[in-house]
C-alpha cells in the first residue's frame, strides 16, 4: 500500500472537480457550507476580507480552529501555511487536514523560494496568474492550481485575467513545435518537460481551480465557463448578508453554470453581497496576488 | 450503448474517456432528469457523495434514478457513487438511492493523509492485478444475500456486484486499466 503518490495527491482533487470549496472560521460555518452542498472547507482564523482589513502579518491559523472544523464537518478540510513556510505546512499535516494551500493571503515566510511539495504526503494547491507561474508550482509538487485573483476584494476581474491569461498561454503551447517550447519554456521560466506535457493535454497536469474575488453564482459560473476545474469562495459568502443562502446559490451555478435562467433563479434575493474594492484604488503593496516566485 | 455518466460533481471526465475506450457507442454527461433517457447504463462517479447527494436530491433526480435501477438498467458506482447505491449508511439513518443491498461506511480508511494507491485482485477479471486508487474512500461493512463480494482490502470489501448493480470503493477511471469498465459494459450487453 503506498500512500502520498502522485495520483492519490492528484485524484484527491479530481474528486473536487465541478464543486465549490468554501472559506469558513468556525464549526458552525463550516456546518452551513457543508449543507450547502460545498466539497470542502477551508479552515481560517479569518477571511482574506479581514485579513485585509486587520493588516499586520498574517499566518497560519490556531490548531484549535482547524480541528474544530474537523471534527464539525465530514467534507475534506483544508488549510493554509505561508509561502515557503515548511514547518506550518508540516503541522498542518499533522493535525490531518486533507488539503494544504500554500497562500499569498498570507504574509510570505520566504522571499524567493516555495515549499517542496513533494516531501509531503498530504496534497499542496497553489495559486498562480500564469502558466509559468503554475508550472513552477506543479514542479514543486503542487496537487492543484488555482488562479490567485484578487483575495478579500469581492472583485472577480483578476481572476478572470488570470484564467484567461493560463488558458490562451495553453492554447499557444498546444500550436508551437518542440524547439519553439524551449524557447517558451525560457520566456515563460517553466520546465519544458510540463510544457510537453500540457502541450499532449491541452490543459494542465492537475486540477484548476478559480479563487480569489468570487462573490456571486454568476460570479461562479463566470470562471466555469471560462475553463476552470471548479471554484473557491473566501470572503464571498460568509460576508455576504445571507451566508447559507448565498453559499447554495453559489454551489447550483458552478453546477449548472450554462443555464443562464436557473442562474437568474439563483441570484434573486440574496440580500446585500459583500461591499467589495474596485482595483484601482488597491496600492501596489496591498495586492496579495504579486505575492509568490 | 448509451452510457450516461451522473455529472453533478466529481471525476466525470476521466469515466467519459473511460467508457469510450473499453467500448461504448455512446457515453454522455448527466445533469438534468431529461438527460436520463434513454441510457443503457448509468456511472455514478466518485467526488463528495454529501454534495452529490444534494444536487440529485434538489433537481429532482433521485427518484428517476431510482426507478431506473429497480427496473433493471445497469449501474456502477465508484467510491462516491458506492454510498449513493447503498441501503444502509453507517453513522446516519438516511440513504440516497438505497438501491444496493449493501451496509456502507464512508471515510472508513482515514482522511487523505491515509489515502493510498495498491494492486488488489478482483473475482471475475482476467490478467494483472488492478491497480486500485483509494482516496478517503468508504468500505462495505456488510453485503445482503443476492451480493457477490468482488474483492476484499485488509479484510474490507471494497468491490461489489448484486446482478445489474456494481460498485467499488475505489477510482478505475483514474488509472488507465480499463478492464472494470468493460466488465460493466458486459453487464449492460447482458441486460439488453
Amino acid at each position: 500500500m503506498e500512500v502520498g503518490t502522485s495520483r492519490v495527491k492528484r485524484g484527491m482533487a479530481e474528486m473536487q472537480k465541478g464543486g465549490v470549496i468554501m472559506d469558513v472560521i468556525n464549526a458552525e460555518q463550516a456546518k452551513i457550507a457543508e449543507e450547502a452542498g460545498a466539497v470542502a472547507v477551508m479552515a481560517l482564523e479569518r477571511v482574506p476580507a479581514d485579513i485585509r482589513a486587520a493588516g499586520g502579518v498574517a499566518r497560519m491559523a490556531d490548531p484549535t480552529i482547524i480541528e474544530e472544523v474537523m471534527s464539525a464537518v465530514s467534507i475534506p478540510v483544508m488549510a493554509k501555511a505561508r509561502i515557503g513556510h515548511f514547518v506550518e505546512a508540516k503541522v498542518l499535516e499533522s493535525l490531518g487536514v486533507d488539503y494544504i494551500d500554500e497562500s499569498e493571503v498570507l504574509t510570505p515566510a520566504d522571499d524567493k523560494f516555495h515549499i517542496n511539495k513533494k516531501e509531503f504526503t498530504v496534497p499542496f494547491v497553489n495559486g498562480a496568474r500564469d502558466l509559468g507561474e503554475a508550472l513552477r508550482r506543479i514542479a514543486e509538487g503542487a496537487s492543484m492550481i488555482r488562479t490567485k485573483g484578487e483575495p478579500g476584494t469581492g472583485n472577480v476581474v483578476e481572476a478572470v485575467k488570470h484564467q484567461r491569461t493560463m488558458q490562451a498561454q495553453i492554447r499557444k503551447v498546444q500550436m508551437m513545435s518542440e524547439d519553439e517550447l524551449v524557447f517558451e519554456a525560457k520566456s515563460l521560466g517553466a520546465p519544458l518537460d510540463l510544457l510537453l506535457e500540457v502541450r499532449k493535454l491541452g490543459k494542465l497536469p492537475v486540477v484548476n481551480f478559480a479563487a480569489g474575488g468570487i462573490a456571486t453564482p454568476a460570479d461562479a459560473a463566470l470562471m466555469m465557463y471560462l475553463g476552470s476545474d471548479g471554484v473557491f469562495v473566501g470572503s464571498g459568502i460568509f460576508k455576504s448578508e445571507n451566508p447559507a443562502k448565498t453559499a447554495r446559490a453559489i454551489v447550483q451555478a458552478t453546477t449548472h453554470y450554462q443555464d443562464y435562467k436557473l442562474i437568474a433563479e439563483l441570484s434573486k434575493n440574496l440580500g446585500t453581497p459583500m461591499k467589495g474594492i474596485e482595483l484601482s484604488t488597491l496600492a501596489e503593496n496591498e495586492r496579495m496576488a504579486e505575492r509568490g516566485w | 450503448m448509451r452510457i450516461g455518466v451522473l455529472a453533478l460533481q466529481g471525476a466525470i471526465s476521466e469515466h467519459l474517456a473511460s467508457l469510450q475506450r473499453a467500448g461504448a457507442d455512446e457515453a454522455v454527461p448527466v445533469k438534468r432528469k431529461d438527460d436520463l433517457q434513454g441510457l443503457d447504463g448509468l456511472i455514478l462517479p466518485g467526488g463528495e457523495s454529501t454534495t452529490i447527494g444534494k444536487l440529485m436530491n434538489q433537481y429532482d433526480l433521485l427518484d428517476p434514478i431510482r426507478e431506473m435501477a429497480q427496473a433493471g438498467v445497469p449501474m456502477f458506482g465508484t467510491c462516491a457513487g458506492l454510498i449513493l447505491l447503498a441501503n444502509r449508511i453507517d453513522g446516519q439513518d438516511w440513504v440516497h438511492l438505497g438501491v444496493m443491498d449493501i451496509f456502507a461506511n464512508r471515510n472508513s480508511f482515514g482522511r487523505q493523509r491515509e489515502s493510498f494507491e495498491t494492486d488488489i485482485t478482483i473475482s471475475g477479471l482476467e490478467g494483472k492485478a488492478f491497480r486500485a486508487v483509494f482516496i478517503r474512500a468508504p468500505h462495505i461493512i456488510e453485503t445482503g444475500k443476492d451480493v457477490e463480494v468482488l474483492a476484499v482490502v485488509n479484510e474490507r470489501i471494497v468491490a461489489a456486484r448484486q446482478g445489474h448493480l456494481l460498485a467499488t470503493a475505489f477510482h478505475p477511471e483514474l488509472t488507465g486499466d480499463i478492464r472494470l469498465h468493460q466488465y460493466f459494459l458486459d453487464l449492460v450487453k447482458n441486460a439488453q
